[in-house]
């Protein structure tokens, strides 16, 4: 038979599949980004995503001069589907690195793939207790932090205040439990109420804070992610609950919600490990590159994405783009050799940050526009309380 | 002056009556298209959250929340009156089914649509400051004087829904339209035109929840959706098609939801300690409703409601 040109066009480039060499150094690293971009909460998966779409521009889209090819997958906010996606990115595309996962139900549903596959998994901002103690396992590493962190930094700002009786709210999710656990480890006084809501679907809150009207705390402290913050403020306002009864809060008040919330925002108290004005020179870079690129303030969940594809970089740097070598991987990642912008960043045994608590207020800028600002260092070097039930050392 | 527990009762059922008229307005155009119709129309939520976007975008451009309502309940009426000519309306004789997947399609096509003219984040609807304080009711309880305004809002439109289905031709319509389509269709009416305007109906009481939850909710993407849930929930326990027994279900139900997650953590903890409530009552108090509806719907599944036949 005689070969039709698209026949041979065909083999021709079969052979030359073959003559490519395998493991050339150019070789591309791959990244899987599994974050939340649909559904209300959205705008924290696309704040996630701007953090990593930064540090890759700012890297040249290579790392150690190795090419670098990302893959974008969204999770819903569902555990089901973000465990699908996990999968597919590790059985199909074969990723190097799985990054993102917003949401701590979403995290302890995926993370098990990664583990049965060998495949590193680097949350870049949901850090369940589970995953910190017990389940804790060398393929998972956590950027952005343990969830009980930031609110027990809020437990210590509370008793330096005289507080002596609060009421907790958060939703009714692994992260919102770990959130009100982590407050009343560190808070000396007394809980005078806890209201857990339905979670994702309770947007209304009139029912709890008739609650909080009635036990008469003397502050308030929620755990409401981007995806209800503004609905809770806005009613906590509304109640008249704002002028009589302090917030405080975590992971509430961010660049992403104090836009949208406005006024009502001023004079809200946090805890977190990062704010905009935090004064290193890693930080100072990423935020001018940040407001330069996308016309407006970074949030944590930016920073924390920003902060893992810098780790990521410094690892294949070190290992020259070799990551056939899981245990060298897992070495160079622990090593944390990167600059965070968060300045002091370390992992426990638990590879977990070990990082610093500011208590952060929301005020107006000079130029009139809302922004976070630092109180003061509430915690240096903290670490998180179930370091000490992992067996990992 | 009545002592804590008892303000706290009374507070909680004004929250309950306001959630109550919030699901009523919203499930009167959906049960009267089902009813009516026969049509299925799960995009019923994407018009609240449709509402709700139209409203905070027009007040946050004009500062004028008034004027932002009003043009909520026009535009989100137009919108549904788009949806029925270009689709819907091939779908009147179809299996519920189908009409099932055609409203769902547009639950999607309207959460994009809704993400690429506002964004992912939402947008929040401040209140004019005439609206945004809390009124003295009784000494010692201070009420939300916009959730108070929403209570009379939802009685407003009971009260407009009730002449409008009971003393008008178009009402007279209506209700024959509910009881016997084809005989309707056989003394002459035309049907085409009473669906389109109940379908329009439908739509601005769904845009004016929309527009009045706004500054309690904020407009976000896909906020529709569980309260078009609870809405089914409703309908199922007032009746398809039955407006009065929509307004007592929503009632019910807005007082059983609300209560439910005040009390039940305090009621397990009576009568099982409180570690066991700590665990229990945040999903227990949100399954109440569901239970109910379960149970309407095994012991009499025409509603609770439902007018007798004759």
């Amino acid at each position: 038979m005689k070969p039709s040109v698209k026949m041979l066009a065909t083999m021709a480039a079969a052979v030359a599949a073959f003559a490519m060499p395998v493991g050339a150094s150019a070789e591309t690293i791959k990244l899987g980004l599994v974050t939340t971009f649909t559904t209300s909460a959205g705008a924290g998966g696309e704040a996630t995503k701007r953090g990593v779409d930064l540090a890759l521009e700012m890297l040249g889209k290579k790392m150690g001069g190795h090419d670098i090819e990302l893959l974008v997958e969204d999770d819903g906010l569902k555990p089901e589907i973000g465990k699908q996606k996990t999968d597919k990115l590790i059985l199909q595309d074969r990723v190097d690195f799985l990054l993102g996962y917003n949401y701590s139900n979403v995290l302890l549903a995926s993370f098990p793939s990664a583990v049965e596959n060998e495949t590193f998994i680097i949350s870049t901002n949901a850090g369940p207790h589970q995953l910190a103690g017990d389940y804790c396992n060398p393929w998972f590493f956590a950027v952005g932090f343990q969830n009980g962190q930031a609110p027990a930094a809020v437990g210590h700002v509370l008793n330096e205040a005289g507080t002596k009786s609060i009421y907790a709210l958060a939703p009714n999710y692994a992260a919102g439990k770990d959130m009100v656990e982590g407050v009343i480890s560190t808070f000396e006084g007394e809980v005078v109420g806890t209201s857990m809501t339905k979670w994702p679907d309770q947007l209304d809150f009139s029912s709890e804070l008739a609650s909080v009207r009635a036990a008469n705390p003397e502050a308030v402290f929620v755990f409401y992610p981007p995806a209800h913050a503004l609905q809770f403020v806005t009613q906590y306002q509304q109640a008249g609950l704002k002028e009589t009864i302090p917030l405080y809060s975590v992971y509430t008040f961010d660049a992403l919600t104090i836009p949208s919330i406005g006024e009502p925002a001023i004079g809200a108290q946090m805890a977190l490990f990062w704010s905009i004005d935090l004064e290193n020179e890693a930080n100072r870079k990423f935020v001018e590159a940040f407001r330069a690129k996308y016309n407006r303030n970074p949030s944590n969940f930016a920073a924390t994405a920003y902060d893992t594809v810098m780790l990521i970089d410094s690892v294949v740097r070190k290992l020259d783009g070799d990551m056939s070598d899981k245990d060298a991987v897992r070495a160079a990642l622990k090593a944390a050799d990167f600059s965070s912008v968060r300045g002091n960043f370390r992992f426990g045994n638990n590879h977990f940050p070990i990082h610093d608590f500011y208590q952060i207020e929301v005020v107006q800028g000079e130029d009139g526009e809302l922004t976070t600002k630092i109180v003061k260092k509430v915690l240096s070097d903290f670490q998180d309380v179930y370091a000490g039930n992992c067996s990992m050392n | 002056m009545p002592d804590t527990a008892t303000l706290l009762f009374l507070e909680q059922s004004l929250n309950a009556l306001q959630f109550g008229m919030m699901l009523f307005m919203i499930t009167a155009g959906l049960t009267l298209v089902f009813g009516i119709m026969d049509l299925v129309n799960l995009a019923h939520g994407s018009q609240f959250m449709f509402g709700a976007f139209i409203a905070a975008w027009v007040a946050g451009e004009t500062g004028n929340f008034y004027l932002a309502v009003v043009v909520a309940i026009v535009l989100t009426m137009a919108l549904g009156f788009l949806m029925e000519v270009t689709v819907l309306r091939h779908f009147y004789k179809r299996h519920h089914l189908d009409q099932v997947l055609v409203t769902f399609g547009f639950i999607l096509i309207l959460n994009e649509v809704a993400r690429a003219l506002w964004g992912a984040q939402g947008l929040s609807l401040a209140l004019p400051d005439a609206l945004n304080r809390s009124v003295p009711l009784l000494p010692g309880l201070d009420y939300s004087l916009y959730r108070f305004v929403f209570i009379v809002c939802g009685i407003v439109v009971s009260v407009f829904l009730y002449v409008l289905i009971v003393k008008t031709r178009i009402g007279m319509l209506i209700r024959a339209g509910a009881s016997d389509r084809d005989m309707v269709r056989g003394l002459g009416v035309n049907i085409g035109l009473l669906f389109t305007f109940v379908f329009g109906l439908g739509a601005a009481l769904a845009g004016l929840s929309g527009a009045l939850a706004a500054p309690i909710m904020s407009a976000t993407i896909g906020m529709g959706e569980p309260i078009l849930i609870i809405a089914f929930v409703v309908i199922v326990l007032g009746g398809v098609g039955n407006v009065k027994g929509a307004f007592w279900a929503a009632l019910l139900i807005g007082f059983i939801d609300t209560l439910g997650r005040s009390y039940m953590a305090a009621i397990i903890s009576f009568l099982a300690g409180d570690s066991v409530s700590a665990a229990l009552a945040p999903s227990l108090s949100g399954m109440l409703i569901y239970l109910l509806m379960a149970c309407v719907l095994v012991v009499r599944p025409e509603g609770l409601f439902a007018r007798r036949a004759g």
